[in-house]
């Protein structure tokens, strides 16, 4: 049997990286005893798989586990009280959201996500100036990125995969703190997600990113529907096999 | 989230806009499971417990954990924690003028009315400094006004604080359980008079009547010509001689109850249960051997019960059981046996950080690493039987051989094995030893492996005050490098030996300290002041800058590292006791010489090094015969336990000293 979990990372919590979070929820699920799968040989370990790395210091209220669970012991696990007793075993800021079952051969979190939506509050800019910068990246014909991987200097277009990018309505209640701007932009993950500072990096002039938050994440069919990753494995029968 | 727009102590609100420009900014957050957010006020005592140096290497001290829950267990007492800042935030720091915080609620540092430091290395001194200076506190003591906080300092290294005696304004000498409440209620008294202008000396003054606490400024220090003639009190009531303090037993200190689990890597990423403090097996380079005695084992129970429920409260599947030597631990084997059979407990493992070196010591080993064989690390510290005779390391070579055997056979492929050089009457063929034993440790491993690997890891010995070897002069940075030359050249071309060394200069910067005097106070503000902090870290440390201040300060290097000292000589550290006597310690480094071993008296009469007897206590042991492999090579026959003066897990100190 094979859980998805969906949790958010927000405030200090937000400072550690993927790895730190990985053993967060390695040592979360120990002490709530929930009955996880573990790996054979040598160094067994728990089987679980993240979704699709959150830089560290960014903040998210969609982040995403799968587990899987010993076939023996899982019958025991009560699926709806999960989000409530996982957040008590979990650090502040880290918060299950919610969980359900999900069908073993559910494409995985790495897979199936195809994009993310960001809200982006950068300061060291106007919103005037800001309209425009977003305007100008998504008026080009590319946007050609240098990075650095495995030592060499690869480049690459991120253009096709900026799918949307806009400065935010302000809105008096729920604004950016002082002196900031909001953006909003959807970054496509295929074949590799486009990072929020590459994007800034691109706007002319480039602003100060100040606080990050992934807002969702989105997995699209062929046919162009979008679903998120937890309605995406519910679990459903077992399609008739060809033999 | 709008800005907080109330006044608060916290900094955090400025410090958030800096951690994206920092590596590894969880180290700044706080935010462990463990964690407490005490409340300040009149009438409570605020300590911030500092370790200064890394996040990564500060969190799991224990000793400021115990510290951390003990004082904040006081209704009387706020205890945060704190880290050096690494040198990117520093410089953030410096610029944006935000002063050294706690990570519990993220205090200016100099709000607390003592900031307390854990002092494990002689290379954290620079820290120590540059912590002071970053939390807004006169980096001398003699400057400091009634409003700046107390700095003290306590662990191992503290065991002769006249180095960076300029610098604090108490130490703590020995174990800081009982001695914590003590300084608070002091303190607090004294807050509650309204800390009047002028009163600060008067604290000192009564901070240093208390037992294990050392107050520099009330001593006098006179020299006779390069040499010390004497260090006196300055008033009749302040104490001639400090002792250290000793819990007498750890039952009653069943901490830390609420093991800090940090969010982000750390080095000792796992419960920590301390199964016994203090060692007599009597090495005689090993400082924290000869300054922890007597021996005072945990009862099983206890270690059993802090194992299992620090498992379930921390989610931790690893659990180490600390002390100088665990393989000693009496019922060590029933102990292991239940953490491993422990129903819930399948997938933990259990490490024993100080393995001793034979058989016994792997079968154990196996039970605890069923899940994970990873590697093994015996430190038989010299090369040969009669350089380890020489410091009371007694292995013989057929319990090395032993061990490994014994390790290889079980499925082990990895050996460690760690020495000293540059350990007295060191010979070229005691060194040339080290890569013998590690040869024939890779033969033997051939029988049962393809590739079978041993590293050998040798650093250079440092003498340190409170052994019997504080008297002999160390070995220059070109003899030691010459010595691993000599290694070096001896293992080139064998297969499966690799050999690791500590830097030869970092050898020599803490030689400088190890055995200072109060001289040395300037050499380490002008290493500061040259920007050399982190000198633990090989990227920072620089020897130009060591040799560069004492050469400022026209001190011979000569003088304070490599002469060996006489007998009438008096020690920066005479005047403060660690319960040895300073004639056992003279008599044992004449044994040394003699190549004479001494047994560990944990199972053999006692032989008075002094501390038991002067402070009325004894070892706390519940086996008084020795466990299986515990003459630990030196062949003679320990069985006669049982007439040992020894206290079966006794609860309390035994009354008087024994006549």
């Amino acid at each position: 049997m094979k859980l998805r979990v969906q949790f958010s990372k927000l405030g200090k919590v937000r400072f550690t990286s993927h790895r730190d979070v990985a053993r967060i929820w390695e040592r979360a699920l120990r002490r709530a005893q929930l009955p996880v799968a573990y790996s054979e040989g040598f160094s067994p370990r728990p089987k679980l798989s993240f979704g699709l790395a959150l830089p560290t210091g960014h903040e998210s209220l969609t982040e995403y586990l799968d587990i899987d669970l010993d076939s023996e012991r899982a019958e025991s696990v009560d699926v709806a009280a999960l989000p409530g007793l996982l957040s008590a075993e979990l650090p502040v800021g880290i918060t299950a959201t919610e969980v359900v079952a999900v069908d073993a051969r559910t494409l995985s979190l790495q897979q199936a996500v195809t994009s993310c939506t960001w809200q982006i509050d950068v300061r060291d800019i106007d919103a005037q100036t800001a309209q425009s910068a977003v305007h100008a990246a998504l008026a080009a014909e590319s946007i050609v990125v240098t990075r650095e991987r495995k030592g060499k200097m690869v480049t690459d277009d991120i253009r096709p995969l900026v799918f949307s990018a806009a400065v935010d309505t302000p809105n008096e209640q729920v604004g950016p703190d002082q002196g900031c701007v909001r953006l909003l932009a959807e970054l496509g993950t295929q074949p590799r997600a486009v990072r929020v500072s590459e994007l800034l990096a691109a706007l002319e002039p480039a602003p100060t990113e100040h606080k990050v938050l992934r807002l969702h994440q989105w997995v699209t069919s062929d046919d162009g529907q979008r679903t998120d990753p937890m309605s995406l494995g519910a679990p459903s029968p077992a399609p008739a096999r060809v033999s | 989230m709008g800005k907080a727009t109330t006044e608060s102590s916290s900094l955090w609100s400025r410090l958030e806009p800096l951690l994206p420009q920092v590596q590894k900014p969880a180290r700044y957050i706080g935010c462990e499971d463990g964690a407490q957010t005490p409340t300040h006020g009149d009438g409570v005592v605020s300590w911030l417990l500092t370790y200064p140096d890394t996040y990564e290497i500060g969190l799991p001290n224990q000793g400021l954990q115990i510290l951390y829950e003990i004082l904040n267990e006081r209704p009387d007492a706020a205890a945060e924690r704190s880290y050096a800042p690494w040198t990117d935030l520093e410089a953030l720091l410096r610029r944006e003028r935000i002063p050294l915080f706690s990570v519990d609620t993220h205090r200016a540092a100099s709000l607390f009315d003592i900031l307390a430091f854990n002092l494990s290395a002689e290379l954290t001194y620079t820290n120590l400094i540059n912590c002071i200076d970053l939390a807004g506190v006169p980096i001398h003591a003699a400057r400091r006004g009634d409003s700046d906080p107390l700095i003290a300092v306590g662990g191992h290294c503290t065991y002769n604080p006249e180095p960076i005696a300029d610098f604090v304004d108490f130490v703590v000498l020995g174990d800081g359980e009982e001695a914590v409440s003590e300084i608070t209620e002091v303190v607090r008294e004294w807050k509650r008079a309204g800390k009047n202008s002028g009163t600060r000396e008067g604290l000192l003054r009564e901070l240093s009547k208390l037992a294990g606490v050392y107050v520099p400024s009330m001593y006098e220090v006179e020299y006779d010509g390069p040499r010390l003639a004497a260090v006196s009190p300055r008033y009749s009531d302040v104490p001639a001689t400090i002792e250290k303090r000793t819990v007498a037993d750890l039952a009653d200190w069943p901490y830390p109850k609420n093991q800090l689990v940090p969010l982000t890597e750390v080095v000792h990423d796992r419960l920590a249960v301390e199964v016994f403090r203090g060692c007599t097996r009597g090495c005689r380079f090993c400082q924290a051997g000869m300054i922890t005695r007597p021996v005072r084992e945990r009862p099983a129970e206890q270690v059993r019960d802090m194992i299992s429920q620090g498992l379930r409260r921390t989610g931790y599947d690893e659990v180490s059981l600390t002390s100088l030597s665990t393989a000693d631990f009496s019922g060590i084997q029933q102990v292991v046996a239940d953490t491993v059979t422990d129903a819930g407990c399948d997938q933990v493992s259990v490490a024993l950080p100080s393995l001793r070196v034979d058989a016994f010591t792997v079968g154990i080993a196996a039970e605890l690493q069923r899940a994970r064989r990873t590697g093994l690390t015996f430190a038989p510290e010299a090369g040969s039987w009669r350089l380890r005779q020489v410091i009371n390391k007694l292995i013989r070579e057929e319990d090395l051989y032993g061990a490994v055997e014994s390790a290889y056979s079980q499925g082990w492929r990895r050996m460690k094995l760690y020495f000293l050089t540059g350990l007295p009457t060191e010979t070229d063929e005691d060194t040339l030893g080290i890569a013998e034993l590690a040869r024939n440790c890779v033969e033997l491993g051939r029988a049962h492996h393809k590739s079978p690997s041993v590293t050998v890891s040798v650093g250079g010995f440092v003498p340190k005050p409170f052994t019997p070897f504080q008297w002999f002069g160390q070995n220059t940075e070109v003899e030691l490098r010459r010595k691993i030359e000599l290694l070096k050249s001896d293992l080139r071309g064998t297969k499966g030996v690799q050999l690791k060394w500590h830097d030869t200069r970092a050898t020599l910067a803490e030689g400088i300290t190890s055995r200072g005097d109060r001289r040395l106070g300037p050499v380490i503000e002008y290493v500061w002041r040259h920007g050399g902090t982190f000198q633990e870290w090989s990227e920072h440390f620089s020897i130009d800058l060591w040799l560069e201040a004492m050469a400022a300060n026209d001190l011979d290097v000569d003088w304070y590292v490599h002469r060996h000292r006489t007998e009438d000589e008096v020690l920066p550290w005479d005047h403060l006791s660690a319960g040895l006597h300073k004639d056992f310690l003279w008599q044992d480094w004449r044994d040394s010489l003699e190549e004479l071993g001494l047994e560990d008296c944990r199972w053999t009469p006692c032989y008075d090094c002094g501390a038991c007897t002067g402070y009325g206590i004894e070892h706390v042991v519940a086996s008084a015969t020795p466990p299986a492999g515990g003459s630990q090579g030196t062949g003679l026959d320990l069985s006669a336990g049982g007439s040992i003066p020894v206290v079966l897990q006794s609860r309390r100190p035994v009354g008087a000293a024994r006549e």
